[in-house]
């Protein structure tokens, strides 16, 4: 099911030509995904995510497919999402939703609202480095 | 024998051992290992790869053995201390005495969230962060935000009388006792507290928050109270399964404990009241 889900992105990753990298060019918003409320996340969210590169709270956030699975061997799910262009650790859940190592315990719908979800809760603070000890 | 207590009957002695023996561990960087192996857990456990600490059957036992690890050593610091655990069905409040500044401090303040009282308040001096996601230093919490509830007894009831332990595909969309105590499915318990109390806690190095050991031991006395309304059901699976740790499967990072060895908690610790 996993390699399905990473088969969907990467495709539409490269139908979008679209490589999220820190000095990637803006895309064309995506169509609107409101971040997720509580209704939302309980449901089981299909298809592939949305790549997205935005301004949100005056922080730049990006999504997109890893071409390559990453450097990191812990980058599951062939998904990036980076703040400021540093890397915010992602993980899709079974059921579709989306957690990050900043927001672990609350899922989101959409990488989208798992990139605003952690902006809220950094309160402007940059990611450090991730560390897998 | 340890005598794990609810943290709303501590006396004001038992508060201040417990919270000067988490101070040491943390001054002699202890405290710190703990939080690097969560987080290294909850970073690689997956849905659909290898899954031991979280999202997974051995959840449970996991967590009894990590929170031994953590009692053990704060033993070797004040043998009198053991583990309180933190009823938050009852003690549901930010008023609630747990959260008072001679035992874990209260909620953040609102401009950045840091904790400004009790012992692990960034003034003391006492508690920098130093396992971190992002670039901030200081306890963090919002109790309570955005109107959050804590689970209800009657919502915990709900969880304790699902008879079968775990069921496949044994993650995060099981259903089952485990993944509804754990909260990726149904009304959400442990998962849901963890947003409840915000900062760290709503993060991967969640152990940063000394509220962490007393969250996990009410999740694990949950545990002793399921399996004592449900005798005849077991821990699952028993064999064979693939990127899970079935019952006789040694557990990382110890390797040399199973979940078999952590179904009875009498052999380490009892508690202040029945289960």
């Amino acid at each position: 099911m996993s390699r399905l889900t990473r088969r969907q992105a990467l495709g539409a990753g490269a139908a979008a030509g679209l490589a999220v990298v820190g000095a990637a060019p803006p895309a064309p918003a995506a169509p609107a995904t409101a971040a997720a409320p509580a209704a939302v996340r309980r449901r089981t969210v299909h298809g592939t995510p949305q790549p997205f590169d935005e301004v949100y709270l005056g922080r730049r956030i990006q999504g997109g497919p890893s071409h390559s699975g990453g450097h990191h061997a812990h980058h599951a799910d062939g998904w990036i999402v980076r703040i400021d262009g540093q890397e915010l650790h992602v993980m899709r859940n079974a059921d579709g939703t989306w957690i990050s190592v900043v927001n672990h315990y609350e899922p989101q719908a959409t990488p989208r609202a798992l990139a605003r979800a952690a902006v809220l809760e950094l309160q402007g603070a940059s990611l450090v480095p991730l560390d897998l000890a | 024998m340890t005598v794990r207590k609810n943290q709303a009957a501590l006396t004001t002695a038992e508060k201040r051992r417990f919270t000067d023996a988490v101070l040491e561990l943390k001054r002699t960087g202890r405290y710190d290992a703990f939080v690097t192996t969560h987080n290294g857990f909850i970073m690689s456990d997956t849905d659909h790869g290898p899954r031991t600490g979280h999202r997974s059957p051995s959840f449970l036992p996991w967590h009894r053995r990590f929170l031994l690890d953590f009692e053990q050593a704060l033993q070797s610091v004040d043998p009198s201390v053991a583990l309180p655990y933190w009823d938050w069905t009852v003690d549901r409040t930010p008023a609630s005495s747990l959260w008072a500044a001679d035992f874990l401090g209260g909620t953040g303040r609102s401009r950045d969230g840091a904790v400004m009282d009790g012992p692990f308040a960034a003034a003391a001096g006492n508690w920098p962060i130093t396992v971190r996601v992002d670039g901030r230093d200081h306890l963090r919490r919002s109790l309570g935000a955005r109107g959050l509830q804590l689970p209800t007894r009657a919502e915990t009831d709900s969880v304790l009388a699902m008879p079968v332990y775990d069921m496949p595909p044994w993650n995060s969309a099981s259903d089952g006792f485990r993944n509804h105590l754990e909260g990726w499915r149904g009304v959400n318990l442990h998962n849901r507290v963890h947003v409840w109390v915000g900062g760290q806690m709503a993060t991967g190095v969640s152990p940063n928050d000394p509220v962490f050991w007393l969250h996990h031991a009410f999740i694990d006395r949950l545990w002793t109270q399921w399996q004592t309304r449900h005798p005849d059901s077991a821990y699952a699976p028993a064999a064979a399964t693939s990127d899970v740790v079935d019952l006789h499967d040694p557990m990382r990072p110890w390797n040399d404990v199973t979940p078999a060895d952590m179904l009875d908690h009498r052999p380490h610790y009892t508690y202040d009241t029945a289960a």
